[in-house]
């Protein structure tokens, strides 16, 4: 399309401020982390890497860390095994009721956090309560693993939409078995399909916080929920605002992975 | 062991049913049981109600929930708020996501354009808690808002309600970003040039060619902006001040009277069905 020159410059003057818009706010975030002091007024006062180490001894911090990665670990586990079970399922056969099925693997991302959580949290009360089993990381792992299966299940299914059921006939015919075709044809086909997933899942389970607000029982902290209860206490600013920091730069680690690994998913995928 | 793997795997081949049959079984407890069930069994208690005593749930029939929620003054203030900062954060996105996305997408140089997407894409992936806890900073007392704002004689606006709309505006930005530029980079150039050649100029050619043909695209992003921003209530929260939403209102009564807040809790749901059910009709969802 021909632009006229001052359409041009004006083009490029609003992307630089939406890029702008976009990146000054986690730029402010790492800067922050560097803030001697306990306010967030800018500018700040002058940069230390003082917080960084008193945030490394932070056992709240610590352990939320070690609760989130263990909740992320469990509920990508279910999520990979579920979501690449229904993905089959999905691409490889025809049944009654396939476009609801693939509707309601959507619905747990699609409806507000809030209403998932509340409706697990009823239902672990009166299922699970009189089993003797209360709330804790059992039951996030669940609630994490219900909304994780779309990754999961989005990754895998469009691996196996671009790859044919014909290979899979192709070795059969030379003579391989159901599992035989499965371990040397198709586990390779959809290999990177389902990292990709496993790696989304676990992001988006690291950072929930609605769900796991209402599944996690007492004593149960993840870290976007210790980041949450600290958030709005002053003494522990400097310690927030360096795991925060942290995040952001951790971030750009799954982005690149799934951008790596499979262009033609990682884009949507986290639809 | 090799003999019964293979015996098996002939009546798995033999028998799709049977296959179909294993592949579904634990996808189905999960999702259909366990999850189905328990949005119904809350969508049902929404029809209960609470002793007001004991705060015990009783689980007689009846409608006084949802009639509270249309008549009660707060209920509806807060309804019609909800559903206007999520209007409000849907137009400030597109908005703000035709001139980006048209510049990734048109104007800059090719080689550069996947790279300007994954600069689009990165911050989505940025914790959310983050990025809210990022413009509180911007925003509190004597922050970066109050110094930028501050030569030109305001403050910024401090946490409330137009925070909380900027910060829903910033969380969801790169879903409408997306789609709008892969509508762009995807439109064919001939047309572009048909349209010149037949005497339009550029702003003739964006309105009457360019639009058109972007507009489901928007739409399949504002189903993100709008039903993200309409359940969202940890935003508010941190950079709202007092402000109350939606899903506030569903959290305040979760502990005292779970029915209330599973009918207010169906508020959000049937506004999110009906805006997909609009959205469908401009041809949104085939675009997602």
């Amino acid at each position: 399309m021909h632009l006229s020159r001052p359409a041009r410059i004006a083009l490029r003057a609003a992307a630089a401020l939406g890029f702008a818009v976009i990146y000054v706010p986690l730029l402010l975030v790492l800067v922050n982390s560097l803030n001697p002091d306990r306010s967030a007024s800018w500018p700040p006062p002058g940069l230390t890497p003082h917080w960084w180490s008193v945030a490394w001894r932070n056992s709240g911090a610590r352990e939320a860390v070690w609760v989130s990665v263990k909740a992320g670990l469990g509920a990508t586990a279910i999520a990979l095994v579920l979501g690449t079970l229904i993905a089959f399922a999905v691409a490889r056969h025809r049944f009654f009721g396939r476009g609801t099925l693939s509707f309601v693997v959507v619905l747990p991302i699609a409806l507000p956090g809030i209403v998932t959580g509340i409706a697990l949290n009823s239902a672990f009360g009166t299922v699970l309560k009189p089993l003797g089993v209360g709330l804790g990381l059992f039951t996030v792992v669940v609630g994490h693993a219900t909304f994780c299966i779309v990754v999961v299940f989005n990754n895998v299914v469009a691996r196996l939409r671009r790859t044919s059921g014909s290979y899979e006939e192709a070795a059969m015919d030379l003579g391989a078995n159901t599992f035989r075709a499965f371990a040397d044809v198709t586990f390779p086909l959809v290999r990177s399909a389902l990292l990709a997933g496993g790696l989304l899942a676990f992001a988006l389970s690291f950072d929930e916080i609605v769900v796991t607000t209402f599944t996690a029982g007492p004593g149960v902290e993840t870290l976007p929920i210790w980041i949450f209860n600290n958030m709005t206490r002053p003494q522990q600013a400097p310690v927030v605002n360096v795991v925060a920091a942290v995040l952001v730069l951790l971030s750009v680690i799954p982005i690149y992975v799934a951008q790596r690994l499979s262009a033609d998913t990682a884009t949507g995928s986290r639809v | 062991m090799a003999r019964t793997a293979g015996r098996l795997a002939g009546v798995l081949h033999r028998h799709p049913r049977l296959r179909l049959t294993l592949l579904l079984t634990a996808p189905l407890l999960w999702l259909a049981v366990l999850y189905l069930g328990s949005l119904t069994v809350l969508f049902v208690s929404a029809f209960w109600t609470t002793d007001s005593f004991t705060s015990q749930v009783v689980k007689v029939w009846s409608t006084d929930n949802f009639h509270a929620l249309l008549t009660t003054p707060v209920y509806r203030q807060v309804v019609v708020r909800s559903v206007a900062v999520a209007l409000a954060v849907t137009a400030l996105c597109a908005v703000i996501a035709f001139p980006l996305a048209f510049y990734t997408a048109r104007v800059a140089k090719p080689r550069w354009r996947p790279l300007l997407v994954v600069a689009i894409l990165t911050p989505l992936w940025a914790s959310y808690l983050v990025k809210v806890y990022a413009w509180r900073l911007i925003l509190s007392e004597g922050g970066l808002a109050d110094w930028m704002l501050g030569p030109f004689g305001t403050g910024g606006p401090g946490f409330g309600l137009p925070a909380t709309v900027l910060t829903l505006t910033y969380l969801w930005l790169p879903y409408m970003v997306l789609p709008i530029h892969t509508a762009l980079a995807q439109l064919p150039s001939g047309l572009l040039d048909a349209s010149a050649d037949l005497g339009a100029r550029s702003w003739r050619t964006f309105r009457s060619v360019v639009l058109p043909l972007v507009l489901p695209s928007v739409a399949a992003g504002s189903i993100f902006t709008f039903s993200l921003s309409l359940g969202d209530y940890i935003t508010v929260q941190i950079v709202g001040g007092k402000t109350q939403l939606i899903g506030n209102l569903v959290y305040a009564n979760i502990e005292l009277n779970l029915p209330m807040a599973a009918a207010l809790g169906t508020v959000p749901v049937v506004v999110i069905v009906l805006y997909l059910l609009l959205m469908r009709r401009t041809g949104a969802l085939s675009s997602l």
